[in-house]
């Protein structure tokens, strides 16, 4: 990207300061305002005194007014975890594509570019169609939790194998993982036709929806170890910032700053992996978040990654939460699929950014 | 003189052209090789006694057992022509739903007698289904009787579903939590064996299969959560299908109300559905069959 340049002026470093402070506080001001309205709004009419109810009541505090039991539940069981999920998802898909277009130099990467999403998607995919009984471990049935075990190891393990093809080449192995990405990609879109192939209708249909994303299997227990995975990686990737920025200058540039390339590469990739895969499982796979969050971020804040990284994933948290809230309410009592959502919404509106900024530089 | 002749010659090849599919078939008057597309098209022929003429059936054709050991042609909404030819059948009986409708074209076209049945979801639609099968066949008395047999069951549980109390409202779920969970609206099967079996479909909002909004799952009041048996296994059985946030606070969660059925038998519209009402009607109405 021609216009990343590298802030290290220390002059410059009170203004950096109160600019990154500014957009802190605005976005995290933006993720309460979502989560506050995520609360409130939802399939079930639930009244904002009788929420700030449910959670007196939930930290030992008498409420306002009554709540029945059920509504109690839908709020603590439904409505939080999914709200919860959302910001998650978010968070790693934004940082997720901050990292990948950072580190591959192009406005373009996103995250499924090192095949977490697709190899993901064709573990779940297969799961979907070739699961005809139940799977008992241990004498515990774990049918339910083959889906998105599958997918998150299914993820991980196209991304270590990209990873590893892309060690075979000699030279600056990120070039070639670009390819490697897309004949990785390739081979598993063709993997899912074969398993839709097989597939009955109802199946296919399941495969489907599983495609286009969506967060309604949030529940405490299928939410718990992700959120854990997800925040843990982006601590990490947040980390990262520094050397990314070197690494923007250039391969030998950023060598001359200490910084190893190859070590770099490997670790945001399998981090990137980590929280993409754990997203996905969850979720499916939803497009769009990881590729437009940065650029929205970058458009406010400038290139520098130690602000773009967690200031990504903050905004990819709201934006998803905002996304899931016209996904769940917009055809009730169905639901939308999240990922037609995003693109449906996130397609145009890149579009015009892309317009408006091309526009823009010519006057 | 000979233009007359050649506006005559191809004013025939044109009404040759544009004559209806069935046309270019001949459909034998006794079949004897049927290739059976669709799972309650293969029950019919065996309930009519006339399996013997099956030479293949469709994936789904599960019931009764032995149909499962003939040989397959693949899924009936995705058959391929070269392998339905390859077996030489003198008959194609298709479901309603059977296809791809280019494929069943081209077997026409290559001189096979392809029929389709009409459409299920009534009960009017299961005794044409048995009539037309036995028609083909030209066993038409046979089926006139197995039709006159399924109606008087079918009229016999209506009665005994008419004396029963109120219309407990039944949550079709064809996935439960890979995603959102996915149910059935209306202009469903399940939506129609629903109502036959004395219910009422908890989804009446939006028609055929689609997510549903958690939230407003678990605000339905079902009384039912009703699931084919594979969707059970594959969410890890009752006790904990019934535990999920959006289905414990539902009346069917706080009763373990949970019914799992065979997908054919519950959804098929053949022969056996007379037996699938009842099962179904007994499980919603217990004060049915404690009288």
């Amino acid at each position: 990207m021609a216009t990343h340049s590298l802030p290290l002026n220390n002059k410059t470093w009170r203004a950096r300061f109160s600019t990154t402070h500014r957009v802190f506080i605005l976005l995290s001001g933006l993720l309460v305002f979502s989560f506050v309205l995520g609360l409130t709004i939802g399939g079930y009419d639930l009244s904002f005194l009788k929420i700030l109810s449910v959670l007196l009541l939930s930290i030992g505090l008498p409420g306002f007014v009554e709540v029945a039991p059920h509504e109690q539940a839908i709020l603590l069981s439904i409505r939080i975890p999914r709200l919860l999920l959302a910001i998650a998802v978010g968070g790693a898909l934004g940082i997720a594509g901050a990292v990948m277009q950072s580190l591959f130099r192009n406005p373009l990467a996103e995250p499924g570019l090192v095949g977490v999403s697709s190899g993901a998607a064709l573990a779940a995919v297969i799961v979907i169609v070739g699961i005809g009984s139940e799977l008992i471990l241990f004498g515990l049935n774990m049918t339910p939790y083959a889906l998105p075990v599958a997918a998150f190891i299914g993820g991980l393990g196209a991304t270590t194998l990209l990873y590893v093809l892309a060690q075979r080449v000699p030279g600056d192995p990120l070039p070639s993982m670009l390819l490697i990405g897309i004949a990785i990609n390739a081979i598993a879109v063709a993997g899912i036709g074969l398993a839709q192939f097989v597939s009955t209708d109802t199946q296919l249909r399941l495969v489907t929806f599983w495609m286009l994303g969506g967060l309604g299997a949030a529940r405490w227990e299928t939410i718990a170890l992700p959120l854990l995975l997800i925040v843990g990686s982006c601590f990490y990737l947040v980390r990262l910032a520094q050397p990314l920025n070197a690494y923007l200058l250039g391969t030998d540039e950023a060598r001359h700053l200490g910084v190893d390339p190859k070590a770099l590469t490997r670790r945001a990739v399998f981090f990137v992996a980590l929280a993409v895969g754990a997203a996905v499982a969850v979720s499916g796979i939803i497009s769009f978040v990881g590729l437009i969050v940065p650029h929205l971020v970058r458009l406010v804040t400038g290139p520098d990654n130690r602000t773009v990284l967690a200031a990504s994933a903050l905004f990819g948290a709201s934006f998803l939460i905002f996304m899931d809230l016209i996904a769940r309410t917009i055809v009730i009592p169905a639901e939308m699929p999240i990922g037609l959502v995003c693109s449906a919404f996130g397609g145009p509106f890149f579009l015009w950014l892309l317009l408006y900024k091309i526009r823009g530089q010519r006057a | 003189m000979y233009l007359k002749r050649a506006v005559w010659a191809v004013l025939g090849l044109v009404s040759a052209l544009s004559l209806p599919s069935g046309a270019w078939a001949d459909c034998p008057k006794d079949p004897q090789r049927i290739v059976s597309l669709g799972g309650t098209i293969t029950e019919i022929i065996y309930r009519l006694g006339e399996e013997g003429r099956i030479v293949a059936v469709d994936s789904t054709s599960s019931y009764p057992a032995a149909s499962a050991s003939l040989p397959k042609v693949g899924y009936f909404r995705q058959v391929a022509a070269e392998g339905v030819l390859s077996l030489n059948p003198d008959l194609v009986l298709a479901d309603a739903d059977a296809g791809p409708t280019d494929v069943l074209e081209q077997i026409e076209q290559a001189g096979i007698c392809v029929l389709r049945a009409p459409d299920g979801g009534t009960i009017e639609s299961i005794l044409d289904r048995v009539r037309m099968v036995g028609k083909t066949l030209g066993v038409e008395e046979k089926a006139t009787g197995v039709a006159e047999e399924i109606e008087a069951a079918l009229s016999e549980t209506a009665t005994k579903i008419a004396a029963a109390d109120g219309e407990p409202k039944i949550l079709f779920l064809i996935s439960i939590d890979a995603g959102t969970p996915m149910a059935a609206g209306t202009e469903t099967e399940a939506d129609d064996i629903i109502r036959l079996a004395g219910g009422v479909n908890a989804v009446n909002a939006f028609s055929g299969y689609k997510p549903l909004s958690p939230e407003v799952a678990a605000a339905s009041q079902a009384d039912y959560i009703l699931v084919m048996d594979h969707t059970a296994q594959q969410a890890g059985g009752a006790d904990r299908i019934l535990s999920l946030p959006p289905l414990a606070v539902t009346p069917a969660g706080a009763n373990g109300n949970l019914i799992s059925m065979e997908g054919l038998l519950l959804l098929g519209f053949g022969p056996r559905t007379p037996e699938a009402v009842l099962k179904l009607a007994s499980a919603i109405h217990p004060e049915l069959s404690a009288e």
